[in-house]
């Protein structure tokens, strides 16, 4: 079970978090024309990348924040974790 | 029955407490503190199961956790307990066990003809034998080899045993209480630090038990007792016996299972059986020892080989001998040991050395004790079928390749030593890569992965003086780490017999025209023809010779055959060990019970049970109540011998002929609040929101990006800046997940709030053609009339000295309110409309009747927004704004989404108009076509029409809109029902909307 540090309260199991998936997608903007291809992108396409990822974790079952959290994904080690708004390196 | 293997003046069971058992249906004796094992043995049964694939006798190899042979099955309170080690297994007056894999008996056991057949079972019959014809598979070939195979039987009851799960937090945890973990502990908890100290067995202290040593002048026993009792009165201190960490996980997650009540008569009341900790621990001390190796010769599966150091510990801790003539067979010093023991307690052994010139301080001991000693020699094969009866020995050369001067010789065990193997179990799941040490010829740890150090013989220091020394200093070394107290204990002075190096063999040649089985599995019967033969049909890397041959998969995952094994595979491939490698070690370590691991969230215990604040009226009001999520809701309220049928017909016809009241506190409830709140709803759902004004509601539907509708719920502006959102029962949580990800990354300029208000609650749907004239008389000073309070509208109010809302919502389809008042009064009020509605013949309602209202009314709910519909099927693309942008938007353009045939929502109506049609029914044009019969939707809800008294369905079936009118059938293969039906509008009652606007 992994070890979280949520920026908000400190460090946390991870059976307070829901996993939210890949953070680096942006949100296309709105009532911004785009190709289907590009939204397809957005909606559908995610790498799965060995090592360094940078990933969305929610604490659910603590202070109900997004969180940034830079993990590898194959030892699961977690290098740095940042609030939603924090602008990551 | 007399023990006549018990010796009167050693061992540290309670003599003065007598214990009796059964085993096999036959009743013996023990003491206080003895196992199974040592038991049996001392009342000199060996023979205590069969081999898993050749149905072999078998008997006591080891001592502990590594036994491969004696499993045994328990029975206790009536339950029954498979696959328990005897070797770990306490007695406790009353127990009864028995042989398992042997029919009818351990002693006479049929399926040993396995082993007169054993040509048909070489590596990799599995694959080999069970595959053509496929039809074989279920009638013959599964059948043979589940009786064939496996150990225990499992009991098919309910495990009324109880077991508990805990999390712990701590500096150090330390995984054994050998001379390593019990130096280091002590080193640690004197140092300040919080530590945990988990030993699997009963007794702390290891291998001080019962070796010959001197520690500050005490003896190894004398000073572990000291070292424990010291550490037991330390507050910051946890020392938990019969625990074993199992499994080793990431971030410093350690698992340990705590057999509590294993070795107890009964279960006590309050006492759980097992319990499983979770322990985080900052750093993780590894001490959990090393196990015998064995040596290879023919037939040493026999009952009477065992572990050299088994021996001598049943001799130590159980006062009990293994054997009156014992033949001990070594490659190293501590063979010698064993026979020491033998030796002081009255009994003559013959220690067969396969070194040639060996000395030290233990040999010469053996040697001035007058025991005999045999240089470069070895057991060839074990004679005798259930017992060890003699063996044939023989001379080996320097090059250990010939055997000479075989002879034969009684016996009446043998004990086995090659050597230890370092116990690095935890270490590698932790994620260490391990080294092969060539001097103890064993994997070894290598550098920390993760917070772990592994010390003693665990880390291949095989000296008491070594071992001590690096436990006291890596125990300061960690605890100073993170104590920084700079508090050092003296470490005391170790007196030990010093030994000499062991011998780089392990097993015997076969002699010429002999094909005696030499096993390297015990428990799997992996003998060294299977390795040679995977090897010969091309297996190379060592994790497909494991799977091909099963070497090292059994219940006890190889703690005694692996490195033989691959000894064994690199002498074949002329390779050194490292270059062939190990095979992964995984947790758990050993055995765990699926009871510890499910804990106390069993039944009712999974999820948490959540009520309304008017549960209690509705249980005294007989009300039947289902699962809605984690919540109990009425179904219907039951009134004499009524069925749900008819319970539920007679609720939702008194809703459309008079009022009814229905509980809706489990609907998801938002707090939406803040400046941007309106622009912020107006993203989030496909409707209009921007002009909604103050004291109305609005029916919004919301998308997932992918276009699909993700719920549906009315959302009512209270002020300026506040909305109140509500969702359906099963959504709430994910909605609300849903809008803070939208709030804090996607648009967090937008200054909007949001909590749950779900609890804060208490709901009151109240529906029906009198419901107006029910709420002027709850809310007098309030005007309720449709021009005051028209549909969509809401209103705050009085409800006899509370504050309620009211909100002209409806869902039934008729004239309809829900009141809401905070949760603590959610009695009160549920009183009150049942007192006052009586004049207006109110009944309460359940979600069966609710069900059906909706569903003749053509309202989607759950099973329309099943994750697969997107507006348009569930006919609610009148609320998709072409106008504006909001989630999911762009997604409602692709080609699949727009097609002209896409499946839309449409009521059914059986032909017969009695008929009912099971939900999830096909809807096909032809019964009868060939199959797959291709569908054109299916039945996505169903119910009686009080309306219309005749069966209704809602579906949703490809061109809907174009179906109408025609006439098809509902299929039901799952229920083998064919029914004639005709496409109807869903709006089945009332399609104008006439009724909640009177
Ligand atoms: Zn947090």
């Amino acid at each position: 079970m992994l070890y979280i540090f949520c920026p908000h309260c400190g460090l946390r199991s991870q059976n307070e978090f829901a996993y939210g998936g890949d953070a680096t997608v942006k949100r296309p903007e709105l009532n911004k024309e785009i190709s289907d291809q590009e939204w397809n992108n957005f909606v559908y396409l995610r790498k799965s990348p060995r090592g360094k990822h940078l990933e969305l974790w929610h604490h659910i079952s603590g202070c109900r924040q997004w969180i940034k959290v830079e993990r590898d994904t194959s030892t699961h080690e977690i290098f740095k974790t940042y609030k939603a708004d924090e602008l990551t390196e | 029955m007399s023990q006549d293997f018990r010796l009167d003046n050693i061992g540290m069971v309670n003599r003065n407490k007598k214990i009796s058992f059964t085993f096999n249906g036959k009743k013996y004796f023990g003491y206080e503190g003895d196992t199974i094992a040592s038991a049996l043995i001392a009342n000199g049964v060996h023979l205590v199961g069969r081999s898993f694939k050749y149905h072999r006798p078998r008997g006591f190899f080891g001592v502990g956790v590594d036994e491969p042979y004696a499993i045994l099955q328990l029975e206790r309170n009536n339950e029954r307990d498979p696959n328990i080690r005897a070797t770990e297994q306490e007695i406790f007056e009353g127990l009864e066990v028995k042989s398992v894999n042997c029919w009818p008996s351990v002693n006479f056991d049929i399926g040993a003809i396995n082993n007169f057949l054993k040509m048909f079972f070489p590596a990799g019959f599995y694959y080999k034998t069970f595959m053509w014809p496929p039809s074989f598979w279920y009638k013959i070939y599964e059948p043979f080899i589940r009786m064939a195979a496996g150990f225990g039987e499992a009991s098919i009851k309910h495990d009324k045993e109880r077991y508990e799960h805990k999390y712990e937090y701590c500096d150090l945890l330390i995984t054994g209480s050998g001379p390593s973990g019990l130096a280091s502990a002590y080193a640690a908890a004197k140092n300040g630090a919080r530590v945990i100290l988990a030993e699997d067995k009963p007794r702390y202290g290891g291998s001080l038990l019962t070796s010959d040593v001197n520690i500050g002048n005490q003896t190894g026993a004398e000073w572990s007792e000291k070292i424990i009792t010291e550490l037991k009165s330390m507050s910051n201190v946890i020392v938990k016996n019969r625990s074993q960490v199992f499994g080793y996980y990431d971030h410093n997650m350690l698992v340990m299972s705590e057999r509590i009540s294993d070795h107890l008569p009964k279960t006590q009341k309050y006492l759980p059986k097992q319990r499983l900790w979770y322990i985080r621990a900052k750093e993780v001390l590894i001490s959990s020892g090393s196990i015998e190796r064995p040596l290879v010769f023919g037939n040493n599966d026999t009952p009477g080989v065992m572990l050299s150091s088994a021996a001598k510990e049943y001799i130590k801790v159980y006062g009990v001998l293994v054997g009156k003539k014992p033949l001990i067979f070594t490659n190293n010093d501590s063979g010698y040991e064993t026979a020491i023991e033998f030796k002081k307690n009255g009994v003559n052994p013959l220690i067969l050395d396969t070194r040639k010139e060996p000395s030290s301080d233990i040999i010469t001991e053996a040697k001035n004790l007058g025991i005999e000693i045999k240089y470069s020699y070895v057991v060839v094969a074990a004679k005798g079928y259930k017992k060890v009866k003699s063996a044939d020995i023989a001379k080996i050369s320097d090059n250990k390749k010939d055997l000479s001067n075989i002879e034969n010789i009684e016996c009446d065990c043998i004990c086995v030593s090659g050597f230890w193997t370092p116990s690095i179990h935890l270490a590698s799941q932790s994620g260490n890569k391990s080294e092969f040490n060539e001097k103890i010829d064993a994997f070894i740890p290598k550098k920390s992965k993760q917070k772990e150090n592994t010390i003693g013989s665990a880390n291949g220091k095989f000296t008491l003086e070594e071992t001590i020394n690096e436990a006291f200093n890596k125990g300061y070394e960690v605890s100073n780490k993170i104590t920084e107290n700079n508090n050092k204990v003296s470490i005391p002075t170790v007196v030990e017999k010093k030994s000499t190096e062991h011998d780089k063999f392990w097993c015997v040649p076969l002699p010429k025209g002999k094909s005696y089985k030499r096993f390297l599995d015990f428990q799997n019967d992996v003998a060294v023809t299977d390795i040679e033969l995977a090897l010969r049909e091309g297996f190379r890397s060592i994790e497909h010779v494991k799977r091909y041959t099963t070497l090292g998969m059994a219940t006890d995952q190889g703690k005694t055959s692996n490195l033989n094994g691959l000894q064994l595979v690199s002498d074949i491939e002329n390779k050194v060990v490292p270059q062939v490698g190990h095979t992964t070690f995984r947790p758990p370590y050993t055995p765990v019970s699926i009871g510890a691991i499910v804990g106390r969230e069993v039944g009712k215990h999974s999820k948490p049970t959540r009520k309304s604040p008017m549960h209690e009226w509705h249980e005294k009001n007989n009300a039947v109540f289902v699962d809605a999520g984690v919540w109990l809701r009425p179904r219907y309220y039951k009134q004499g011998n009524e069925t749900l049928f008819e319970a539920s017909k007679r609720e939702a016809k008194n809703v459309r002929k008079n009022v009814g009241v229905c509980d809706v506190t489990t609907l998801g409830k938002i707090d939406v609040k803040g400046p941007d709140a309106a622009e912020f709803l107006n993203r989030v759902y496909t409707n209009a929101w921007l002009k909604l004004p103050v004291g109305k509601a609005r029916y919004g539907v919301m998308l997932r990006e992918d276009g699909i509708v993700m719920d549906d719920g009315t959302t009512t502006r209270i002020s300026e800046n506040h909305y109140h959102m509500t969702t359906t029962t099963a959504q709430a949580a994910n909605v609300l997940s849903h809008l803070e990800y939208y709030l804090q990354l996607v648009w967090p300029e937008l200054n909007v709030n949001v909590v749950s208000t779900t609890e804060q609650w208490a709901g009151a749907a109240i529906a029906g053609p009198n419901s107006r004239a029910l709420l002027m008389k709850l809310f007098p000073n309030t005007d309720v009339s449709n021009e005051a309070l028209p549909f969509m509208g809401y209103k705050e109010a009085d409800l006899f000295g509370i504050p309620a809302k009211i909100y002209r919502i409806s869902f039934s389809g008729e004239l309809a309110y829900e009141v809401n008042v905070e949760s603590d009064y959610g009695n009160f009020m549920w009183e009150k409309i049942i007192e006052v509605g009586k004049e207006f013949q109110i009944q309460a309602y359940g979600t069966e009747a609710l069900s059906t209202l909706r569903i003749e009314m053509g309202h989607v709910a759950g099973s329309e927004l099943d994750g697969r519909t997107i507006p348009h099927d569930a006919s609610l693309e009148g609320l998709v704004s072409k106008k504006k942008d909001f989630i999911g938007k762009r997604s409602l353009s692709r080609s699949a989404f727009t097609k002209p045939d896409r499946e839309k929502i449409v009521g059914v109506v059986p032909l017969d108009k009695t008929t009912s049609i099971p939900e999830g029914s096909y809807i096909v044009k032809d019964p009868k076509a060939k199959l797959p019969n291709p569908k054109l939707g299916h039945v996505s809800a169903s119910c009686w029409s009080v309306e219309y008294d005749n069966p209704f369905s809602l579906a949703i079936i490809k061109d809907g809109k174009n179906m109408i009118g025609q006439k098809l059938f509902a299929m039901s293969p799952l229920k083998n029902k064919t029914i004639p039906v005709e496409i109807v509008s869903s709006h089945y009652v009332d399609p104008e909307g006439k009724r909640v606007r009177a």
